[in-house]
């Protein structure tokens, strides 16, 4: 394998558009995934009895290779659209952010939340300023999860035809055999490079969010 | 929405239910049994080399308890590193070596995506195994080797095996992006599909591959339950999902990132 840095320097615009085009698949996904698995987790809160069917249907979603999955949804959604690759996208990460979001939910001791209620907290108040603050760890935790599985994932969608980073691997790096290497090796490496940044992002933002965790740590 | 909408969603099944009926679909080198041996052989390489790599280096390092944050690292790493961008630099680096023939590269990539699972997995089984039990094997003058074979193995196997199952379905799932650089498989019918616009035989094909990776995983499943000692059964600290990194994670789904 050969690098040319000169084909890096002379291809910047194109290797920056798809990167772009491959933070927002990936963006899109988790953001949509969250929503919905919020969602799911504010029902299960209330109908515990739906948890094993939620975690069923999202479990046999997850166990669908990614191909597979943009191939059963295009005679509904079409070849190759965003909405193909969302779909599948969003329902991989729905697997691990409600199960983390109803066990972080879960882990909340019980006197704290005879506590709250005792204060005069109404349930969804509870929700909002007790239980979802302690569980913050274990949700962010699944949302590292979901974030580095999708950004490795958007690679994909290249064979169903879209951008991202998967199109420089694929369509300017296999397929061009011996002159691809270039833009191949720049789409792994930035693949991994945005892994890695989405990771620490979101461990900032825990310890951001719970400074109580960080002075318990310390003393 | 509406009536016309449901007619052609009938209407599409019909077509898929006839290319499953129609025998050229069974047939031939693109055919459904020739690329489904291709996947399941070119799956069953990968796993053997995972094992091969993973179990040796899981059991070591969980007995010993040396390496074990060099090897969570490097699995944790691991989920970052696309299975597709694996497969296509292993194809490019094979190629002026004149060894990127067939499913090769294929193979040399799915077998480093499962080797992270096992590795994990047998280190963390290992572990959880009570020290106290080791004290006593060692008590009752048992070398090292023994001490493993016969305690800490057999204890830790449901772990070991759940491992082995993520691997296992991760592989057969990622398997179907070998056609993405040469490597037949499944995949090559739902690239070709996409190539040539044909959603009958992308939607037919997706559904084999669906089906092939379930039933991959209630295989698994059921060696994981078949296997575990009956003592051990019912226990309530024995996992039957794959152990987890560190708070939540761990999690390897079987999608073929």
């Amino acid at each position: 394998m050969r690098i040319d840095p000169a084909w890096i320097v002379n291809n910047l615009d194109r290797i920056g558009a798809l990167t772009v085009e491959h933070v927002y698949l990936t963006v899109l996904a988790v953001v949509i995934g969250f929503a919905i698995s919020f969602a799911l987790t504010v029902l299960v809160r209330a109908r515990p009895g739906l948890y094993e069917p939620i975690l069923g249907v999202t479990g046999t979603m997850y166990a669908i290779p990614s191909l597979a999955l943009f191939a059963l949804l295009t005679p509904i959604t079409g070849v190759g659209t965003v909405l193909t690759a969302e779909i599948a996208l969003v329902s991989y990460t729905l697997l691990i952010l409600t199960r983390n979001m109803v066990e972080g939910l879960r882990g909340v001791p019980a006197d704290v939340l005879e506590a709250a209620a005792g204060m005069g907290y109404t349930s969804l108040q509870r929700l909002v300023r007790v239980e979802l603050p302690l569980a913050l760890p274990v949700v962010i935790a699944g949302l590292r999860i979901a974030t580095v599985s999708t950004v490795a994932l958007v690679t994909v969608t290249a064979l169903t035809g879209l951008g991202g980073l998967g199109y420089l691997i694929i369509n300017l790096g296999v397929q061009r055999g011996s002159f691809g290497a270039t833009p191949a090796l720049t789409g792994l490496v930035l693949c991994v490079v945005l892994a890695v940044a989405a990771d620490l992002l979101l461990l900032g933002l825990q310890r951001a969010l719970t400074p109580w965790a960080r002075r318990r740590a310390s003393t | 929405m509406g009536a016309t909408e449901g007619v052609d969603v009938i209407e599409f099944l019909g077509e898929v239910a006839a290319w499953f009926a129609d025998p050229g679909t069974w047939s031939g080198q693109n055919g459904i049994p020739a690329r489904l041996v291709e996947h399941l052989w070119v799956s069953a390489i990968s796993l053997a080399a995972s094992l091969a790599i993973g179990l040796p280096l899981g059991l070591f390092i969980g007995h010993t308890g040396r390496g074990a944050l060099a090897a969570v690292s490097v699995a944790n790493i691991g989920r970052a590193v696309p299975s597709l961008g694996l497969m296509g630099i292993a194809f490019l680096a094979l190629l002026p070596l004149g060894l990127a023939i067939g499913p090769l590269p294929a193979i040399i990539a799915l077998a480093a995506l499962g080797v992270p699972p096992i590795l994990v997995n047998a280190h963390a089984g290992l572990r959880e195994v009570d020290p106290e039990l080791v004290e006593a094997a060692r008590g009752v003058g048992m070398s090292e080797w023994q001490v493993l074979w016969r305690v800490e193995v057999p204890v830790a196997l449901p772990v070991i095996l759940a491992g082995v199952r993520t691997s296992a379905v991760q592989i057969v799932a990622t398997a179907t992006l070998a056609a993405a650089v040469g490597g037949g498989t499944l995949g090559q019918q739902i690239l070709i599909g996409f190539n040539v616009g044909d959603q009958v035989r992308i939607f037919g094909t997706a559904l084999v591959v669906a089906l092939l990776s379930i039933g991959t995983e209630l295989l698994f499943a059921w060696i994981q339950r078949a296997a575990t000692s009956p003592g051990l059964r019912g226990r309530p600290h024995v996992p039957t999902q794959p152990a987890q990194v560190g708070r939540g994670g761990g999690e390897s789904g079987s999608w073929g990132s």
